[in-house]
């Protein structure tokens, strides 16, 4: 397990404190000064030495991403953006950071700002988080009143101004180039890439988006050094992650621990086991909804990080890992995130449009056992038509939990759904729906 | 996306009123100039807040004009994201997060519980017009599942009596305490902690 003295969000059950002066007694806003003066190519130098990959789902390497920023800022203004739209069923790591750790956010807004030389940072966060907006806007107001913000920035010479954008429902905003739309005050809806936002992006400018987390973390590798974030974890998955463990397990909760933490352990020592004990257990979604499952058999061994779950064919994403055991019904959980997705998607693309909801009312039927056979295959092939047939990637999110439940529930389905279509068996039957014409007796 | 439908019987007019004023003009400063339309969704809010919990068609046309863009771009910003109401909703607005982590800990349960106490059907006015509840999307409060919202409130870690007696409390007007109602701290582990121990007993 993790030592706590390794642990980032020290408040992360708000034993003490969100208000800045507590904040401070936890290590934040102490020299930030002394870290903006070593320069922004050092602060670069040293996240992409920590090896930090982005939280919010995709694990793109933050330290690259900064430097894809201009080196001089021309006519155009540069923008930071974070992104707050926790919207991934299974996840709620970002709320937390937002109403109990929201000074490690702004500190690290400051220092994020300052290494890709924006003086307005935008902080999206889903409409349905206002209570905890309200907690971040408290402490952005806190920190402009201590001067930690503003003019000269906590004396780093550096201008910023932290806004608050609220969403409104919209799961989709959480795709960069949607978030960017939705704050031009449109439709969330994707744009295409390229140009990354990083060259154009909000407003036409060059604007680096990166998730709560990521941001709330760069303080702490900055102060402590990129060396010792790369120590934790293994290579290329280093440092620490909120893991948020819910569904059937005894004592559901968010834990910050270390990459590449035994999936087993995670559920039986954090989380309190499973209900029912780990025999009870039928699968677990790794890393937020729109990852494949994990059957129980591979759970054993698993371990928690982005390039061991890819190998599985599924994904860390956002860590949220929701635990289903043998008391559900693992197609009826399956058609309730196709339902989600049919729900959400933004219906810019036709695949994904008419391919969700397809999914959906497919999965309902195999859930009730009044699908065909053929079906189940048929439904291996819309996936594939929708993944990677989409501009942003919502279409391998929708498609990936289907795939990941018929490569390993197929036969829980074919078991329920026996039903042969009538065509089949009588061969001289040229239409199903002409039947009654070749009734003998009529 | 989600289907909507505006209300029929919408009112003449809409104008907003000081409070509101002042903070519309207050969100429109976030923006860089010229980019006023940003501020759309918080406008919308703003408007949704002040028509008790609904826009109609007459604030979009007047925030079209408030912030120079034409109507159907609001419109179609208001017919796109899922949080504003287009047709009248209670005054207690409750959303259920029925998605899979909630499903899988009993959200169903919280949805017969409205049933029995508001209405029948979602989307439909308690008897008493003061109420209203709908099914929702992951609402992202997942380790704390099943829950609910009710207007900006999260209530979390419910069962089926413990939603009744808070929708009892909101048809007679009272407001019930957010938070767990099984009594743990935030997102702790409950009963089962082994972080961060000597700054929960400091």
């Amino acid at each position: 397990m993790l030592k706590d003295q390794d642990r980032i969000f020290k408040n992360l059950y708000n034993d003490l404190g969100s208000d800045v002066i507590s904040s401070q007694k936890r290590g934040d806003w102490v020299n930030t000064k002394e870290i903006t003066d070593k320069g922004r190519d050092w602060i670069i130098n040293e996240i992409k030495d920590s090896q930090l990959r982005g939280r919010g789902g995709a694990g793109f390497p933050t330290g690259l991403k900064w430097s894809f920023a201009p080196k001089e800022v021309g006519s155009r203004p540069h923008y930071l953006v974070v992104n707050g739209d926790e919207s991934e069923p299974g996840t709620c790591k970002d709320r937390d950071i937002l109403r109990f750790e929201p000074h490690k956010l702004i500190e690290g807004c400051l220092i994020a700002s300052f290494a890709v030389q924006a003086h307005v940072c935008y902080i999206y966060i889903r409409g349905e988080y206002f209570v905890d907006g309200q907690k971040l806007q408290a402490a952005i107001d806190e920190a402009y009143e201590k001067k930690l913000i503003g003019k000269n920035a906590a004396g780093t010479g550096w201008d910023l101004d932290i806004y608050i954008h609220y969403g409104a429902g919209a799961y989709i905003c959480g795709e960069e180039t949607a978030l960017l739309e939705s704050i031009e005050g449109k439709k969330g809806q994707p744009r295409l890439k390229p140009p990354f936002p990083a060259l154009i992006g909000l407003y036409g400018c060059p604007t680096i988006i990166n998730n709560v987390e990521t941001i709330a973390v760069v303080p702490t590798i900055l102060r402590r050094g990129g060396k010792w974030f790369a120590s934790l974890g293994r290579e290329k998955n280093t440092g620490t992650k909120i893991f948020c463990i819910s569904g059937n397990v005894n004592s559901p909760c968010n834990v910050e621990e270390e990459m590449n933490i035994p999936l087993k352990e995670l559920i039986e020592v954090h989380a309190g086991g499973v209900i029912g004990g780990w025999d009870n257990l039928q699968a677990v979604i790794p890393g937020g909804s729109s990852m494949p499952l994990i059957p129980k058999e591979k759970c054993e061994t698993l371990t928690m990080d982005f390039d061991s779950l890819s190998a599985e064919k599924s994904g860390l994403g956002t860590a949220g890992v929701v635990v289903i055991n043998k008391d559900q019904d693992i197609i009826k959980c399956m058609a309730r995130i196709a339902r989600f997705y049919k729900h959400e998607s933004c219906g810019q693309c036709t695949p994904c449009r008419e391919g969700s909801g397809w999914m959906w009312r497919m999965l309902e039927r195999m859930a009730k056992g009044e699908a065909s056979r053929d079906e189940i295959d048929m439904l291996g092939d819309v996936t594939n038509q929708i993944a990677g047939h989409t501009i942003c990637a919502f279409g391998e999110g929708s498609s990936w939990p289907v795939q990941g439940l018929l490569r390993h529930f197929s036969d829980e389905i074919k078991k329920r759904n026996k039903f042969d279509p009538f065509v089949k068996n009588n061969k001289d039957i040229p239409y199903l729906v002409d039947q009654h014409l070749l009734d003998k007796n009529a | 996306m989600s289907l909507k439908k505006p209300a029929k019987n919408q009112p003449e007019s809409f104008e907003f009123n000081s409070v509101s004023l002042e903070e519309a003009n207050k969100i429109i400063s976030n923006y860089p100039k010229g980019k006023q339309q940003s501020a759309v969704m918080s406008l919308l809010y703003i408007a949704q807040k002040q028509n008790n919990n609904w826009i109609p068609l007459a604030a979009m046309k007047y925030i079209g004009k408030f912030l120079d863009m034409p109507y159907i771009k609001v419109y179609e910003v208001a017919t796109f994201y899922s949080m504003y109401n287009l047709a009248p909703v209670g005054k207690y607005f409750v959303q259920v997060c029925t998605t899979t982590p909630c499903m899988i800990r009993g959200a169903n349960q919280l949805i017969e519980a409205c049933k029995e106490k508001i209405s029948q059907n979602e989307s439909e006015l308690s008897s008493d017009k003061n109420c209203s509840w709908m099914e929702v999307e992951c609402l992202g409060a997942c380790v704390n599942a099943p829950m609910m919202q009710i207007n900006d409130d999260y209530y979390e870690d419910l069962d089926k009596n413990k939603t009744l007696k808070i929708l009892d409390k909101i048809l007679n007007g009272e407001t019930p305490k957010p938070g767990s109602y099984r009594g743990r701290v935030n997102n702790e582990p409950e009963n089962n902690r082994k972080t961060l121990m000597d700054l929960k007993n400091a």
